[in-house]
């Protein structure tokens, strides 16, 4: 336990001296891996418990424009614009997911009707284009240093603040896996009928955790938005950061708190690493390489980087049987 | 009634073809194997691209390029069963669902990597029809056509064969039909291939009508999904209509508001129809 405490706390202090020993572009890889860590942390408060959500894009996209549209048509601080995007986002969440919880849409047919979600969301940001800017995306209007606005030329400002919402992410993960409302999702993870036989409220646990999930999301969107001064409907909603979402975190490791920031760091590294490494004669060498990986990390670590080598921790020092039980993988948990 | 408006109806009835073909495969996969193909659309690019390739830079006859494009997803689909799908066949579905969105990355980018973000076509564009007022692509026609022979064909194939028999068995109880003698890897196997060939049919008719560029697959995929999934995924028939259904939502919106509304209305729909009829519309 003290190895782990001063695991953290040399963690936190790294995190805390990088910027006056990084240039302005690591800066910039830095704050990306945060925000995008703390999304893909927020989708994994519902994936770890194979609630998959292919929807996410939908609360991103929710989150991050209806601030900056309040910003620039009514000009309303962001302050108060962030979280009446994450109102509309835990909504949206609270329409489509009450519904589903209580006529039981599960597995296939819940990943489907959340793709659904944010194929809506995206195409009506398309679709009202005279107001959203359409397909060609989006900037609000910058004022140049201020906190009304919550804009910030100078990388430290948002240095500071995705460092706060990824830790905010991680407790909040942790709050849900100390919490009571852990064993009642795993047992509804592992069957759900069963779980309501022994007195669980199956639709309120889900509903729980999912609204979390969402309104974090969102919340993530938001400071993303603020922080890129830019946004495009393929970039922040839709399937393709629906997906995104999905398999950074299952990369990373879903059963982990950390596993999703380590998916966040690996992508984005990958990313960056061929860009530099290429230049653009390889548009989609990325994820071409990227995708390869994806279907072989399902296949042969399905619990992701973080949760493979904690389970060859355990292994080690536990023996076989521990190991054995660990890597023992739901075969139903989806009828 | 308006003559436009007619027009769009029967434009919509056109396409509704070829949504219907690809419905089918990936319903027949489902069914069978009980597995979504979440990058069934981009084997479809696929088919178009070898079309591409073969006929407008190689100078083969387009009939002939059609056939081998055919015969080539369908073996991508045999491919992509052996690869990806027969080692987690016993892991949770959603898994399944997830390693094929991991092809559908794949395969997007290295289409990128190989032909790059250009839009490409072979050139060949068939006449438009004229009937009364109305106009009518003679090459959507023709897809129409095919597509609806197609369904028929494979109908008759489910219905008729000793091997389609023995499909509909592995769709009704994988468990037991194994005990009836029939493997069912072997089974799979011809599914995947036949869902893979569907898929390349469909990339001849599309070849005709659209550009191919390497994101293709996500203008038609997730509408392909969910025709599946409102005519009940694995239910052939209701895929068949919910395929018209979904295309005459998207022709009559498109044409009285705009065409990603017209996407919008066609994916509210659906979510508000997996509320009324969860297990699919046409299910009992």
């Amino acid at each position: 336990m003290t190895a782990r405490l001063a695991m953290i706390a040399g963690l936190a202090v790294a995190l805390l001296a990088l910027p006056h020993f990084v240039g302005p572009y690591f800066m910039h890889l830095l704050i990306q891996i945060l925000l995008w860590g703390f999304v893909y942390t927020s989708w994994s408060i519902m994936g770890r418990f194979g609630f998959v959500s292919l929807g996410h894009g939908a609360f991103m996209g929710v989150g991050a424009y209806v601030p900056a549209l309040l910003w620039n048509y009514a000009g309303l601080t962001p302050w108060i614009g962030i979280p009446v995007g994450v109102g509309f986002a835990v909504l949206l969440g609270l329409i489509v997911g009450y519904p589903c919880f209580r006529l039981k849409v599960v597995g296939h047919y819940f990943a489907l009707v959340t793709l659904a979600l944010s194929q809506v969301v995206m195409l009506s940001i398309v679709a009202a284009r005279d107001v959203t800017g359409g397909s060609l995306g989006f900037t609000p209007k910058a004022v140049g240093h201020s906190w009304f606005a919550l804009q910030f030329p100078e990388k430290i400002y948002f240095y500071a603040i995705s460092l706060v919402l990824w830790f905010g992410g991680l407790a909040v993960w942790y709050w849900i896996d100390r919490g009571i409302g852990r064993e009642a999702l795993d047992a509804i993870s592992e069957d759900e009928e069963a779980a309501a036989s022994i007195g669980i409220n199956v639709i309120r646990e889900k509903l729980r955790v999912t609204l979390i999930s969402a309104a974090l999301t969102a919340l993530g969107g938001a400071i993303y938005g603020q922080y890129m001064m830019y946004l495009n409907p393929e970039t922040v909603s839709g399937i393709a950061v629906s997906l995104q979402i999905v398999f950074a975190a299952i990369v990373g490791g879903t059963y982990a708190a950390v596993g999703p920031t380590v998916g966040a760091l690996l992508t984005i590294s990958l990313n960056e690493g061929l860009r530099v490494a290429f230049g653009t004669n390889f548009i989609g060498a990325a994820n071409t390489i990227y995708g390869i990986l994806l279907v072989l990390f399902i296949i042969f670590m399905p619990r992701g980087i973080v949760g493979t080598i904690q389970d060859t921790i355990k292994g080690r020092r536990r023996g076989k049987a521990a190991f054995y039980s660990a890597i023992r993988r739901p075969s139903s948990a989806d009828q | 009634m308006d003559i436009y408006l007619l027009e769009a109806i029967i434009n919509g009835i056109l396409l509704g073809g070829v949504l219907a073909l690809l419905a089918l495969g990936l319903n027949l996969i489902f069914g069978v194997i009980d597995v979504v193909w979440i990058a069934y659309a981009d084997l479809v690019m696929c088919g178009m691209y070898l079309i591409y390739y073969l006929n407008a830079e190689l100078n083969w006859p387009l009939l002939l390029a059609c056939a081998v494009a055919i015969a080539w997803v369908a073996a991508l689909g045999v491919l992509v069963h052996v690869l990806i799908i027969a080692p987690i066949l016993g892991s949770a579905p959603i898994n399944q669902l997830l390693a094929t969105g991991g092809l559908l990355f794949f395969l997007q980018s290295f289409a990128t990597l190989l032909f790059g973000t250009d839009f490409r076509n072979i050139g060949v564009r068939l006449p438009i029809i004229e009937l009364s007022g109305i106009y009518i692509s003679s090459s959507r026609l023709l897809a129409f056509a095919v597509a609806v022979t197609g369904a028929i064909a494979l109908y008759f194939f489910l219905r008729r064969t000793f091997v389609g028999t023995a499909i509909r068995a592995v769709a009704q109880d994988r468990d037991i039909v194994g005990l009836m003698g029939v493997d069912q890897r072997h089974i799979y196997l011809v599914t995947s291939a036949i869902g893979g060939a569907l898929a390349g049919l469909a990339a001849c008719l599309l070849t005709l009508q659209y550009d191919v560029h390497p994101f293709i697959g996500n203008t038609f995929g997730p509408l392909l999904f969910m025709i599946c999934v409102l005519g009940g995924l694995g239910d052939m028939i209701g895929g068949f209509v919910a395929a018209f259904v979904m295309s005459q939502i998207i022709a009559i919106g498109g044409y009285y508001f705009s065409t990603e509304l017209s996407y919008v209305f066609a994916f509210t729909f659906f979510i508000v129809l997996m509320f009324v009829r969860p297990r699919g519309v046409f299910s009992r």
